[in-house]
């Protein structure tokens, strides 16, 4: 299937990621490359076969719910790439009115 | 002899015996790094002062006759994919180029109690997704055999270290081949340990239905006793078994290999085989053979499905695991945005390399509306398929013998424009993880270019036991892993 510069920036948006009009250009021409090989899955006849998401079968892991120690919001907030006393920083989210 | 001319098991008995210490060893590595570490270019940071100080600590302690761990003062390298506490893990993107981790993983945690020594944190393609480490940030390692050559990846920086000396032994991660195909680049040994069996607590997630973390060494019996140590139930890891670990070190006392049915499948044996590969490893056939092992033809006919599934699988988990790196929390952001949206776009655009922003969105298309089924689900119904595959060859083996990869070490620059290619590359160590069982890579000869040629043994779930044995009687019976590269 072809994958065209359109298919590339839905996708972009989709994955928040912002791409240049050279990066669409070779997106596109990869993925339908890569996506042609994918493409040679329907010779496999997966009729009525379960579908494998893990190797561990369907186990439900669940543990009691107790304080344990866990970081500090210095320690969280250490790596943080703007941050203010307590809190993360980020571009205003709402529209003043 | 220099002490880093020696093996892990090797090391820790004369650590053990007193007749060297913490310090004298730290000292030799980091003097042996400083020799051929700007050939090989092995790591993205070293831990230097970290290393001397740690040794320091563990040299007081020990006159005063405390008791010591298996692995006490021994000299490791970590994928710099594995968080450490206080030392950056980068994972080879400028996305975490900073970034220092408040917590350690618990493989690190285990070798902490253990008292080993982090050295420091080795190269990989970008969020270890490539086979070459041509995608790092921070430009590609060299395969110590030959510096025009790639290392293998994505744990490349780790398989170059251990081949070149720098550590005595290393951990790598591996979701398609990562651990393996570098280490048969390399000349080294590498295990993939049995999904479930080793925590991932701490590894920066790529595709979490395949990654595993797993030791990276000079010989099998390193790897056992590496393997040891990070094995086992963590509660922090809601994936990793609860299931007793056994002595992997015992499991290597036996020499031959009588009752144990090895099977080869001729898919492995294809067109695109490189002739020298193919000798090597038919010849490593033959050794299994005269240790006593019952050698059988099997199939595994859905061997060539498993590049295609992989790539749906492990891109989708990715465009999901790294929906985290927004630019808010750690790592890298974007300057100058207009808005929350333009902020996680531009942060995105500017801190991943092209590899990851291409799985990104391969990963997001085939999850997208439309598609899911299309790709996403008919891939998770083949790996199904492929797994059976191995159910039915393990019914009549009770192990799988094949090449780790397809050729020895390529060239930089080879095939880094072609991502197709690329990954085509990955062929005989990817159904291994759709499959989640464990397998070996191990030196088995060298190319007429004196490039060296992986075995890989793969083994039934939880039975790490039979392919170290298998790999152990192998290795004692030929001289291959003493071989060492001159790094010119």
């Amino acid at each position: 299937m072809e994958i065209t510069q359109k298919d590339v920036e839905k996708v972009a948006q989709l994955a928040r990621l912002a791409v240049s009009a050279a990066e669409k250009e070779t997106f596109a021409k990869q993925l339908t490359q890569i996506l042609g090989h994918v493409d040679t899955l329907s010779q496999y006849d997966t009729t009525g076969i379960e579908p494998t998401a893990t190797v561990m079968g369907h186990v439900k892991v669940f543990r009691e719910d107790i304080v344990r120690p866990s970081l500090s919001s210095e320690q969280a907030l250490a790596n943080a790439p703007e941050r203010e006393v307590d809190g993360f920083v980020v571009p205003k989210i709402l529209e003043e009115r | 002899m220099s002490l880093h001319k020696l093996t892990l098991c090797e090391l820790q008995k004369q650590f053990q015996t007193g007749e060297v210490t913490a310090t004298e060893i730290v000292r030799a590595y980091f003097l042996r790094i400083g020799h051929v570490e700007p050939k090989v270019k092995a790591f993205v940071t070293q831990a230097q002062e970290s290393a001397f100080m740690e040794a320091d600590v563990l040299d007081r302690k020990l006159k005063g006759w405390r008791k010591t761990q298996p692995l006490t003062g021994m000299p490791l390298a970590i994928k710099d994919n594995i968080c450490t506490d206080g030392i950056t893990t980068t994972c080879s993107s400028r996305m975490l180029q900073n970034f220092v981790p408040p917590y350690d993983a618990t493989v690190i945690a285990k070798l902490r109690a253990q008292e080993c020594i982090v050295l420091g944190k080795t190269n990989l393609d970008e969020f270890a997704m490539g086979s070459s480490t041509e995608n790092s940030a921070f430009g590609p390692s060299r395969n110590p055999w030959n510096l025009r050559c790639v290392p293998g990846g994505s744990s490349g920086g780790s398989a170059a270290a251990v081949a070149a000396e720098e550590c005595v032994a290393a951990l790598g991660s591996d979701t398609g081949g990562s651990i393996r195909q570098p280490a048969a680049f390399c000349g080294v040994v590498g295990l993939k340990p049995t999904y479930g069996r080793v925590s991932r607590y701490g590894l920066v997630a790529f595709a979490s239905s395949l990654d595993q973390i797993g030791p990276i060494t000079k010989d099998v019996s390193d790897a056992a006793f590496l393997l040891q140590a990070i094995a086992g139930h963590d509660p922090m890891d809601s994936t990793s078994v609860d299931r007793p670990v056994p002595d992997y070190m015992k499991a290597l006392k036996k020499r031959d290999l009588k009752t144990v049915k090895v099977g080869v499948p001729a898919e492995f044996f294809t067109e695109g085989l490189d002739q020298d590969v193919e000798q090597s490893v038919r010849a490593a056939i033959e050794e299994l053979k005269h240790l006593g092992a019952e050698i059988k033809e099997i199939r595994l006919p859905r061997t060539d499905a498993a590049v295609a599934v992989y790539y749906v699988i492990a891109t989708a988990e990715a465009s999901s695991n790294l929906a985290r790196f927004d630019g808010v929390k750690f790592g890298f952001r974007a300057k100058e945005t207009k808005d929350l949206l333009d902020l996680y776009m531009k942060t995105r655009q500017e801190g991943f390399g092209p590899e990851v922003k291409r799985r990104i969105m391969l990963g997001t298309y085939v999850l997208s509306a439309g598609y899911y089924d299309a790709y996403y689900g008919k891939a998770q119904a083949v790996r199904t398929l492929v797994c059976q595959d191995f159910d039915a060859a393990f019914k009549e083996v009770d192990l799988i013998v094949t090449p780790a990869t397809p050729t020895p070490a390529f060239k930089l620059g080879e095939k880094s424009e072609d991502p197709l290619q690329m990954y085509l590359s990955d062929i005989f160590t990817i159904s291994v993880n759709l499959a989640g069982l464990p397998a070996i890579a191990l030196p088995c000869g060298f190319s007429k270019e004196g490039l060296p040629i992986g075995l890989q043994l793969i083994g039934r779930a939880f039975e790490e036991e039979t392919i170290l044995r298998a790999a152990h009687a192998y290795e004692q019976s030929t001289q291959w892993h003493r071989q060492k590269p001159a790094i010119r």
